[in-house]
């Protein structure tokens, strides 16, 4: 691999001395859509919270494009789960997309007229423009998951660290956010996106990590899907397990990569 | 002029904690700013034991930072010691406040402060408490230049931490993650709640600190859709219950710290009941 956006050393991470995430050990490629799998409570956000720092690791370390975190805050972009603030918060549309434009730096400066039209700027990518000054708590599901995403926009990065973006949202929404992502990537940054459907992991993702406490596999795609993989990350889950054996069975998707292209 | 006097000290009471008590509501930490308003009791004790009956300076700092020191502990119970939020509040406030209690009755001799006071301060007094120079001129009482001082504090505090403030108060995590430091604003609140709560403890008392922190944010809470708005809401529905409670007080000649309160109450419900029927009637007409 030769430009690393992202690597994990023995990262163990634990709550009340028992482990969440357990010797992860990894390397992320840049310039492409990675997804992050596994079953629920696998430890999914908490490796996302202990990249951005989040969470206090009980042993190891992370590298973002070689360097500690705090050298390349600025170049980062995170996306929490959107579950995790109060949507009934008096606050407008524009006001929560602008906060992409906040940094350290400029926290006692006044809001320029120049983030303004960032802000507007990624609204209408996400198609929000129209919605700029209503209440956030009178937003959708999906349109929340968007301003989010506006937000995220705004930020420029070369990393962009996404907690579930696909959940709650409708298959056009879901459809419109992969794109943009795969216009990330185009532009040369790097998507790391938690997701838990496997059925539309294999259609979205170039890299996939499989994650269950432990690093069950990491590697492009390719690599990842089969049932021996799959058995292990989601083991003993009987429903899921069919499901999976399907999917192997299918085995179609480099036959499908090459139908998109 | 008495009236003036003791309206004009409410109303910068009002405002101060109605300012503060809006971004407590909105990182759901209104108990904590009960917790402060009593658990200063023992700081503030002291430091009439220390400097006579008049506070000076660095007792105010002093019992203020008792204020945040609460906060502390209230943080290290619910962390360290695994208790739910609330039961950690309750325990250090009514610990403190009862050292408080002790440590007046103790000093009964001492100080003139005593325990109604502390409930329902002595705002009534505040007329008589004039600063007046050598030539006799007055210059208004003590604890209005003081409050006002501290309400002038509180929003340039609030101005320039504005970005600050909303993005720890909505989304701490993602600022967390852009390396803004969640320590250092929610310290910076916890200070100006204690300290605005030492400032207009002696005037108006526990209750009414309590009242003004919670209420006329809470009222504005609930007509309000972007925060400046609730700044500026709240602080009118303070200011209208400072107002309207001294009338209340002088037609039922009762406490005036008491009836300021129950009027924080009273505009809570009249928007309450004007917001059920105003959501009524907009659900009545039917919606293609
Ligand atoms: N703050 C916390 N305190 C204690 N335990 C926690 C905390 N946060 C998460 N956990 C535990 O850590 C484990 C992993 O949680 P995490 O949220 O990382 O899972 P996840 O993979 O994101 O799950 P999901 O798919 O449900 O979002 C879970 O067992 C959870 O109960
Ligand atoms: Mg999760």
């Amino acid at each position: 691999m030769e430009n690393i956006a992202l690597e994990t050393h023995n990262l163990t991470v634990s709550y009340n001395r028992k482990p969440v995430l357990w010797n992860v050990d990894f390397k992320l490629p840049a310039g492409q859509i990675i997804g992050i799998i596994g079953p629920n409570g696998s430890g999914k956000t908490t490796l996302l919270k202990s990249i951005m720092g989040l969470t206090p690791l009980s042993s190891g370390y992370v590298e973002i494009f070689g360097q500690q975190l705090n050298e390349v805050r600025s170049r980062i972009s995170y996306v929490p789960q959107k579950e995790s603030v109060d949507w009934d918060f008096p606050a407008s549309v524009m006001d929560v997309v602008l906060m992409g434009r906040y940094s350290p730096k400029n926290l006692f400066k006044r809001i320029s007229k120049k983030d303004k039209d960032i802000a507007a700027e990624a609204l209408e990518k996400v198609n929000l423009l129209e919605f700029s000054n209503r209440q956030i708590s009178q937003l959708s599901g999906g349109q929340q998951q968007r301003v989010f995403i506006a937000r995220s926009l705004t930020q420029n990065a070369d990393l962009f660290i996404m907690d579930e973006p696909f959940v709650g949202v409708d298959a056009a929404t879901e459809q419109a956010i992969l794109k943009l992502m795969q216009e990330m990537k185009e532009k040369g940054k790097t998507v790391i996106v938690v997701h838990h459907d496997l059925q539309t992991a294999k259609d979205y993702f170039d890299w996939i990590v499989l994650l269950n406490t432990r690093l069950v596999a990491s590697g492009p795609k390719a690599d990842i899907f089969n049932e021996e993989l799959l058995q292990e990350a989601y083991g003993g889950k009987l429903n899921v397990l069919s499901k999976v054996g399907e999917l192997v069975r299918q085995n179609d998707f480099p036959i499908r990569e090459k139908q998109r292209k | 002029m008495t009236a003036f006097w003791i309206i004009l000290t409410g109303s910068l009471v009002a405002i101060c904690c109605s300012l503060l008590g809006s971004y407590l509501i909105l990182r759901r930490m209104a108990m904590v700013g009960d917790a402060i308003s009593h658990a200063v009791l023992p700081g503030i004790v002291l430091a009439f034991l220390f400097s006579g009956s008049r506070e000076t300076l660095p007792m105010l700092i002093g019992a203020a930072c008792l204020g945040v020191f609460t906060t502390v502990i209230i943080e290290l119970f619910h962390q360290k010691a695994r208790l739910q939020s609330d039961a950690a509040i309750g325990i250090t406030f009514t610990w403190l406040f009862a050292i408080g209690i002790i440590l007046i009755s103790f000093f009964a001799d001492n100080i003139d402060l005593d325990q109604d006071c502390v409930l329902y301060g002595e705002i009534a007094m505040v007329p008589l408490d004039m600063i007046v120079s050598a030539t006799g001129w007055q210059f208004g009482p003590r604890p209005v230049w003081i409050l006002g001082f501290t309400l002038l504090l509180i929003i340039t505090f609030i101005s320039i931490g504005y970005k600050g403030l909303f993005i720890t108060t909505f989304n701490p995590e993602y600022a967390k993650a852009i390396g803004i430091s969640t320590v250092f604003w929610h310290y910076s609140l916890m200070s100006a709640v204690s300290l605005t709560t030492v400032v207009s403890f002696e005037s108006v008392g526990a209750i009414l600190v309590v009242a003004f922190l919670i209420v006329p944010p809470a009222t504005a809470y609930l007509i309000v859709d972007d925060l400046k708005k609730m700044l500026i809401l709240s602080s009118i529905f303070g200011l209208l219950s400072a107002i309207s409670g001294y009338y209340l007080a002088y037609l039922i000649n009762g406490s005036i710290a008491g009836a300021m309160a129950t009027m924080t109450g009273v505009f809570f419900t009249i928007v309450f009941i004007f917001q059920k029927i105003r959501t009524k009637n907009a659900t009545q007409v039917p919606n293609f």
